[in-house]
């Protein structure tokens, strides 16, 4: 019997789960949520980053304006100290033809740049302090967390829960007893206060975190090393280090997040020389009023650094805790 | 390659013991294979040898020299796990390259590069050298981890049930692999198991342990035709021992519950209860048997048949060569070749040696 029916071709990558309208129409219903969510919590970034741009008028204008002229005017007063000059000593001063491009600017507001403001210093503070304690925190932490996963730590269990209750009570209840030590110990106003302030709370955090991460090292590989001619710290470099990479990388994110955004020990334990950005920026009080275009610039400033971090980790952040050679 | 001796080992966890008063000494050049179930000690024996476990007494010795107190690194060995047996950030030549490349060893990369090519080639992985040990197959990692172990011609080989995760016929092509690999060059291998058939078919000597103690150590023909106990003579031997309750009374020996019975032997000693085995193929089937059953089930597994006989209330196992042509139900003759009964302690489960 010769078989001469021919059929259309049958695409077996369609899944029938996912063509009926009812899956369609929950997936719908899916984008929509997330994009509802994205656009509400990303309002007050765009409101920040508008405002970055907004001449002095604009910021303040009700309705606000979504349409306008952008101007640099915020970012210029956000990086430097100026004064205010008389109307007269004003024409006086625009006439002047070695004015450059932000000191035109700022002329036409009737303001004379005087120098550079502590906005640069500052953030360069958050850097310092940010940096060093994250690495500090992730470096204790991970030795801590690998002994804490694998070794018989004489007391382990009250040790971890002693690691953690530091994260019981809120931090700005310490805050007057640490400011009564640091002024004692000479730490008050230094990088070095703030660091060792930062990497004591970011510590028992980065302990927990890693351990979990580790703990889900199986010990085989270590001791395939062992067994291999390496020693115990040698192992722990060229084979747990390697697979812990992605807690790793999400630990330090989280302790750079919260080193880089904490504010109330900031504001209490620095005045001049160690004065990090956050404290910093809504003081930004420009000549008769809030410089609200300067602090929108300055928080811009201030997110930039964090946000390239979080990018640059992404790819660890997104990928599986375990991967590679398991078999179960 | 070395001669490992294992003396008077004990070593706890807690308030469970591992390993009760273990000895047992594998010769140069020697396959020794522990049979034991899950939580037997096996691989607690391991750890201890290569010195990733503290035994609580006893002592290990390499070429007779104590290593107690010798670190893992030292001891020279190698060790194929059972789970988790490549390094998963490296590549395949990597991981081979591993052993070589630990600070004591001092090869340049070019020695290191020769030497991980000829283990490649013996495990026939020199294809996969290049490939990252994501995605290979569980046949094809635990190649490469006998090439890790192969690599660094240790003192001894220390092998983790590194069969058990693979399927049958995978698990059967390794077998032989290993096998070919261990007769070539003769290296001194401790293999850890729960699977019999591998314990038969690789070991020159075999150690059974069961929970922490050593029951029995011998070739695999001692231990197939001696087991020392009820419990090795259990493990070892597929389809499995038949064993019962038995009684001598007037010169012979019953089952209860069954017509089956025997002529007692002549020997002294045996005591008027003890448990009665004898093999599967010790029972034939055959239309003068003294002994007769009914059929109630057929296991056609083609090179055999597994037939279960009832005889009253018991039932019993023989094996038929190929594939045998009964029915279900019916009658049978069989007999029980006598030279090859097993008698063991009731209580004990010991073997009764009868003289």
């Amino acid at each position: 019997m010769a078989v001469s029916t021919t059929s259309a071709p049958i695409t077996y990558a369609t899944r029938v789960d996912k063509v009926g309208a009812r899956y369609q129409f929950t997936r719908a219903l899916r984008i929509a949520v997330v994009v509802l969510y994205a656009t509400i919590s990303l309002i007050p970034v765009f409101w920040m980053v508008t405002a970055a741009f907004k001449s002095r008028p604009d910021v303040v204008a009700i309705p606000p304006k979504v349409f306008f002229t952008p101007t640099i005017e915020g970012f210029i007063s956000l990086l430097t100290k100026r004064v205010l000059l008389p109307p007269g000593m004003m024409e006086e001063y625009k006439q002047r033809t070695d004015l450059n491009f932000a000191e035109r600017i700022m002329a036409e507001r009737g303001q004379r740049i005087t120098g550079p403001s502590q906005y640069g210093q500052r953030l360069l503070n958050s850097v310092i302090v940010a940096s060093a304690s994250t690495v500090l925190s992730v470096l204790l932490g991970v030795l801590a967390a690998y002994a804490f996963s694998r070794f018989n730590v004489p007391g382990k269990g009250d040790l971890l829960f002693f690691i953690l209750s530091t994260r019981m009570l809120p931090p700005v209840v310490v805050t007057i007893p640490i400011f009564l030590m640091y002024q004692q110990l000479r730490l008050y106003d230094t990088h070095l206060g703030l660091i060792l302030l930062y990497t004591v709370f970011n510590l028992s955090f980065a302990v927990w975190l890693l351990k979990g991460f580790i703990d889900e090292i199986p010990r085989e590989y270590e001791e395939a090393a062992l067994v291999d001619g390496y020693s115990r710290l040698q192992a722990f470099r060229k084979v747990v280090l390697p697979q812990a990479i992605t807690g790793i990388a999400a630990t330090f994110v989280f302790c750079l997040i919260f080193a880089w955004n904490e504010y109330a020990f900031a504001l209490m334990l620095t005045s001049e020389r160690a004065r990090t950005a956050p404290p910093s920026i809504p003081t930004v009080l420009g000549t008769g009023g809030i410089e609200w275009s300067a602090i929108a610039a300055g928080t811009l400033g201030f997110l930039v650094p964090v946000i390239i971090v979080t990018f640059a980790l992404r790819d660890y952040l997104l990928r599986g805790v375990t991967f590679g050679a398991l078999r179960k | 390659m070395a001669t490992v001796e294992l003396s008077h080992i004990t070593k706890k966890f807690g308030s469970v013991t591992a390993l009760n008063d273990v000895s047992f000494t594998v010769k140069d050049g020697e396959f020794f294979v522990l049979l034991g179930q899950t939580g037997a000690g096996k691989t607690t024996t391991l750890r201890v040898i290569a010195g990733l476990e503290k035994q609580d007494a006893g002592e290990v010795l390499f070429d007779g020299v104590p290593v107690n107190d010798v670190t893992p690194a030292e001891r020279d060995t190698a060790f194929v796990f059972q789970y988790y047996s490549l390094y998963p950030t490296m590549s395949v030549y990597d991981n081979l390259a591993f052993p070589l490349r630990a600070p004591g060893r001092n090869l340049s990369e070019a020695e290191i590069k020769q030497r991980v090519h000829e283990a490649a080639e013996r495990v026939r992985i020199t294809h996969l050298l290049q490939r990252s040990t994501r995605n290979l197959s569980g046949g094809e990692m635990q190649r490469v981890a006998l090439g890790r172990a192969l690599v660094r011609r240790p003192k001894i080989f220390l092998m983790d049930e590194p069969l058990s995760n693979l399927d049958a016929k995978l698990r059967e092509a390794l077998r032989i692999e290993l096998n070919r690999l261990q007769r070539e060059a003769h290296s001194t291998t401790l293999f850890v198991t729960h699977d019999q058939i591998e314990a038969m078919t690789l070991a020159d000597r075999v150690g059974v342990l069961r929970e922490g103690v050593l029951v029995q150590v011998g070739t695999p023909r001692e231990i197939y035709d001696f087991p020392a106990t009820t419990f090795v003579a259990k493990l070892v031997g597929v389809p499995r021992i038949n064993l019962y309750n038995a009684a001598r009374a007037d010169g012979m020996i019953r089952v209860p519950d069954s017509t089956i019975q025997l002529p007692a032997p002549m020997h002294v000693g045996l005591p008027e209860s003890f448990t009665l085995g004898f093999r599967p193929e010790d029972v034939q089937i055959t239309p003068d048997g003294d002994l007769s059953g009914q059929i109630t089930l057929l296991e056609p597994l083609g090179v055999e048949t597994i037939v279960h006989i009832r005889s009253g209330r018991q039932s019993l196992l023989s094996t038929v060569s190929g594939i045998a042509d009964f029915s279900i139900g019916s009658e049978v003759r069989y007999r029980i070749v006598r030279e090859r009964l097993h008698f063991f302690d009731r209580k004990t489960g010991r073997r009764l040696s009868l003289n």
